[in-house]
């Protein structure tokens, strides 16, 4: 026994996290002081942060698991690859949002510190190590994202997605809080470590706790369940995806997805593991309703914004698919799909931000008509890009699914590898329709789209990221096969 | 020469080439370096890909030009390529109909000639790929891929129903492809690799085979295509730009037919010996009936698309009939059917990709594929009419032309299966020739039928450069199929004697 007093914890372990949330406060302040005509500054200064952050995170890349502040913060290869993705995608996303908020005269320091605390809360989600942590790193980031929507607040629409996105994260958060209650009360223990043993204890002594843990381990579901954005806890993300400014949506559906798989593996694997039967059961359910409800309303969709966002509730089915078969090939699929599936959705965000950033909203599909004749490179990026959220080769999309359907395959469901595939013939069609209205349309106006010089780099770059990646995935499955330790 | 990665560059140097011209399109310059540049890259790929044929081997069944890298070791998935004397002949069919569809779509093309090049080259090296890939993913990825740039070829450069069909083309063989990829999983899942050659000799259940085939079935019967899922290809065919019908019935229908011997027989050849006469009974139903069904069409893709299916049927049923002989010790009857099998994929290839491009002339001048709109033109085309007159005769299978020879191969095979099979079979003698010839006489006989008709002018130097290219290929393999055969043959026997022994 130690005795009790006033240890200093290893702060190195967490030195990306205490980086990251100094720079968010000095960034703040610096705003505050800035004339109008600097404010380009306040972003670079962000961008500068998240980069500190990445090379923080590079440099204290740990070999084996690490635990800090008694066991609440983890700081293992996986957390670390999924703050290097997190922190890359979110770099990416500042910049198109400079796009956007430049052309619309929007460009507001409150936006970058939100972003940045956005940020700090996913690193710290991912780190997780105990329910307390998760539930710190999960509210810092949905109050971010919650003020983020309504950041614009002369439009109806933002406002009414912030009070909607609000309404329902409240709720789910109350529902998790519920179930660690429960799983508290049953264990006596919040970290993931402790509650693991204890829940293994139960699990094969078949007690009545078990009872409690199962009714737990439902809302702790259900609180991972819906920040994903699965059926049917997906209401919010249709109309938040629609509502919110272009940028903002691009920011929701991209790191918070990986924060949240991060989510997902530390509560369920790591803490309540030994529940894997039950919660691989709920998972199916929701994984077949996701990829369902997802890819048919997706078909009847007019604005693109809600298209990706459907599309977005697929692919998080295709992500449970591979949770579901409770190996730890199953989860490195899962996060591989995670990662790419964010390049992915950056870059047809971008799109959207793209055709827009004339100043005028280039969200309905209808905008998309003709775009070969008007840029055909852009239209090409966009055609890899969803033919890529389609799952075709020789995109990146393509082995996300792949190494889904393989794990789902090898634990042999395939019933659900094959329920997977039929509804991605049905999403298959509206990813071809944004295609065809690219490719076999006349445009509108026959005014060819110009851009910026560096919105075209990053997005080209983003684009042929999925293409190169598509042609040599083994670097990153390797990765991510070696990173994850169920 | 063996050490020179010959595969790769065949299927690589079209590629890109094909960027190449994408990216020479930036400024919107003429079409001219763009076609030029275009027929370049697709005569190199050809000339590249004759030392496939100089340098083979006749003489073993094994792989030739193998090459083999790792390429996603981690899971097994290897960059691994190879062909035998049943791909390398498809291989060459796919180089020279490349160069033919670029030349045929020379002045023709004024909307973005060089994306319609581009869009060409790629998916050359792709089917390429597809034909010599010996790991399942592999093949999968080049199986895939090549659907997009045919997908972009109907819909941007196709007739006014074009989105529907390409859609409906696109959608339909995607559907089919994903079955085939849960079952190369699956596969994976039995033989821990995904090698083509190891999956051969993995043993499996019936029930286990009976699944694995059909999912392979939904993704080839789709692609060959087989009555009933073949009711895209019309509707793709009609809408096609000339070129992209060329490609789609000459060598896209022959990666269905080679999915059937590469990955479907020998890999389950218990469930497809169970399930042959129901194949054979598909087969025998596209033969005769949507050979009654081409005999009414009054538009002539439509009637070349349908005959196509049915031609095709000879495909399969030289696959199936394959079991009645194996059972009964006839080991030569066998190889006589899958041989004449494979004759008729290359003979089709050449003899339908031709009939496309005699339309395809046609069409260029009076933009009506209607047999109604046309009457006479033998009297304004003579060379025309001549060319058109040898290929609808290969199509109706008279002897002397390529044609002939696959078709009497399977059916002299199935005779030996069963009289009543061969009867059927030998009606689309009879009908093949009704419905050819009978278009024939309609569009290219008679009086001039009316203005358009009379002011039509006979093919240029470009058009008979291209048309006498197929008719001497289509005679060639008339008179002397021997060569085919001879490189064919090792592959073939092995082909039969694996059939022969059961995995169970």
């Amino acid at each position: 026994m130690t005795p009790p007093g006033f240890v200093l914890p290893d702060m190195l372990p967490a030195a990306a996290e205490i980086f990251l949330l100094g720079m968010a406060c000095i960034v703040l302040v610096v705003d505050v002081y800035l004339p109008e005509r600097f404010r380009r500054f306040t972003y670079q200064l962000s961008q500068a942060s998240l980069a500190g952050a990445a090379l923080l995170v590079l440099a204290t890349f740990p070999d084996t698991r690490a635990t800090t502040f008694e066991g609440a913060f983890v700081a293992d290869p996986m957390a670390a690859v999924l703050k290097m993705f997190i922190l890359v995608v979110s770099g990416f996303g500042l910049f198109y949002s400079r796009v956007h908020l430049e052309a619309r005269r929007l460009m507001r320091g409150e936006y970058f510190v939100l972003g940045l605390f956005a940020v700090l809360g996913m690193l710290v989600l991912v780190s997780a190590g105990s329910f307390l942590t998760l539930y710190l790193g999960l509210e810092l980031l949905s109050l971010s994202l919650y003020a983020m929507v309504a950041l614009d607040r002369e439009s109806r629409l933002a406002s009414e997605a912030a009070m909607k996105y609000f309404v329902l994260g409240a709720l789910a958060s109350g529902m998790l809080l519920y179930g660690i209650s429960m799983i508290y009360g049953s264990t006596g223990s919040l970290g993931f470590s402790a509650v693991a043993e204890s829940v293994g204890a139960a699990a094969t002594s078949g007690s009545g706790m078990r009872l409690t843990l199962v009714l737990g381990l439902v809302f702790v579901v259900v609180g991972v369940a819906f920040k994903l954005g699965a059926v049917p806890f997906h209401m919010w993300v249709p109309d938040v995806y629609e509502g919110a400014a272009t940028p903002v949506t691009l920011f929701i559906g991209t790191a918070p997805k990986i924060a949240a798989f991060g989510m997902l593996m530390r509560a369920l694997v790591e803490g309540l593991g030994a529940l894997q039967a039950d919660w691989s059961q709920m998972l199916v359910v929701l994984a077949v309703l996701s990829m369902g409800a997802g890819n048919v309303i997706a078909l009847a969709q007019t604005n693109i914004k809600r298209m990706l966002a459907y599309s977005t509730i697929a692919h998080v089915g295709f992500i449970f698919v591979g949770v579901v078969s409770g190996t730890a090939a199953g989860y490195a699929a899962s996060m591989f799909y995670v990662l790419t599936y964010a390049l992915m959705a950056l870059g047809g965000f971008a799109m959207v931000i793209w055709l827009g950033s004339a100043g005028e909203e280039a969200d309905r599909l209808e905008d998309f008509r003709g775009l070969n004749e008007r840029n055909p490179w852009f239209a090409f990026m966009m055609l890899i890009l969803m033919l890529s959220m389609a799952g075709m080769p020789p995109f990146v999309g393509f082995w996300a699914k792949w190494s889904v359907l393989r794990e789902v395959v090898a634990s042999g469901m395939t019933w659900l590898a094959v329920v997977a595939v039929l509804f991605s013939v049905v999403g298959l069609f509206y990813y071809l329709r944004v295609v065809r209205l690219m490719y076999f349309d006349s445009p509108e106006e026959k005014a060819p789209v110009s851009s910026l010089a560096d919105m075209r780099v990053v997005v080209s770059v983003n684009a042929l990221a999925i293409l190169a990646l598509g042609i040599y995935p083994g670097a990153l499955l390797r990765l991510c096969a070696a990173v994850v330790v169920p | 020469m063996i050490d020179l990665p010959l595969l790769s560059i065949v299927i690589w140097t079209p590629i890109a080439g094909g960027l190449w011209v994408l990216l020479l399109a930036g400024g919107e310059r003429s079409g001219a370096t763009v076609r030029a540049v275009a027929l370049a890259v697709s005569l190199l790929t050809f000339a590249l890909s004759i030392p496939l044929w100089a340098g083979f081997d006749p003489g073993t069944h094994e792989m030739q030009f193998v090459e083999r890298a790792a390429w996603i070791p981690a899971f097994h998935i290897h960059y691994h390529l190879g062909v035998d004397g049943i791909s390398m002949p498809l291989i060459l069919l796919t180089t020279l109909m490349t160069v033919l569809v670029v030349l045929a779509g020379w002045e023709v093309i004024r909307y973005r000639p060089a994306q319609y090049m581009a869009a060409f080259l790629i998916q050359e090296g792709l089917m390429v790929g597809a034909f010599s890939a010996l790991d399942s993913i592999l093949f999968y990825v080049f199986w895939e891929a090549l659907l997009i740039p045919m997908f972009l070829i109907i819909g941007i450069w196709g007739g006014p129903r074009r989105i529907y069909a390409t859609v409906k083309f696109f959608l339909y063989t995607f559907l089919g492809s994903v079955l085939m990829l849960v079952a190369l999983l699956y596969l994976y899942s039995e033989a821990g690799s995904f090698a083509v050659l190891d999956l051969h000799a993995l043993p499996l259940g019936l029930t286990a085979q009976k699944l694995v085939f059909l999912a392979f079935l939904v993704a080839f019967a789709v692609k060959v295509p087989m009555w009933p899922v073949h009711t895209w290809l019309p509707d793709a065919h009609v809408e096609a730009p000339t070129g992209g019908s060329v490609i789609l019935a000459a060598i896209m229908l022959k990666l269905g037919g080679y999915g059937f011997v590469r990955f479907s027989l020998p890999i389950t050849p218990d469930a497809s010996s169970e399930l042959a006469m129901f194949m054979i009974v598909l087969s025998l139903v596209a033969i005769v009936y949507v050979g009654f069904v081409a005999l009414v069409q009054p538009d002539m893709k439509k009637l070349i698309a349908y005959s196509s299916v049915s031609h095709m049927g000879f495909v399969t049923l030289g696959f199936f009939i394959v079991f009645a002989l194996v059972q009964s010790g006839d080991a030569t009857g066998a190889a006589l059917g899958i041989e004449g099998a494979l004759v008729q994929m290359i003979s089709h290839g050449f003899i339908s990709g031709a009939l496309f491009l005699c339309v395809g002339v046609m069409y260029d001048r009076l933009h009506s594929r209607m047999i109604g709109d046309y009457g006479g033109v033998a009297h304004r085309m003579p060379a025309f009419a001549a060319f058109m007159m040898l290929f609808a005769l290969a199509n109706s299978g008279l002897p002397g032309t390529s044609g002939f020879v696959g078709e009497f191969m399977v059916i002299l095979a199935s005779f030996k299966a069963g009289a009543w099979i061969a009867v059927l079979a030998a009606t689309t003698l009879v009908l093949g020739a009704a419905y050819t010839l009978w278009m024939y006489k309609r569009v290219v006989y008679g009086p001039v039928a009316n203005e358009g008709v009379g002011a039509l002018e006979d093919v240029g130097r470009r058009e008979f450069v291209v048309l006498a290219v197929l008719a001497l290929m289509v005679l060639l393999f008339g008179v002397w199929p021997a060569p085919l055969l001879e490189v064919m043959g090792p592959s073939v026997e092995h082909l039969v004697e694996h059939l022969s022994r059961s995995k169970l």
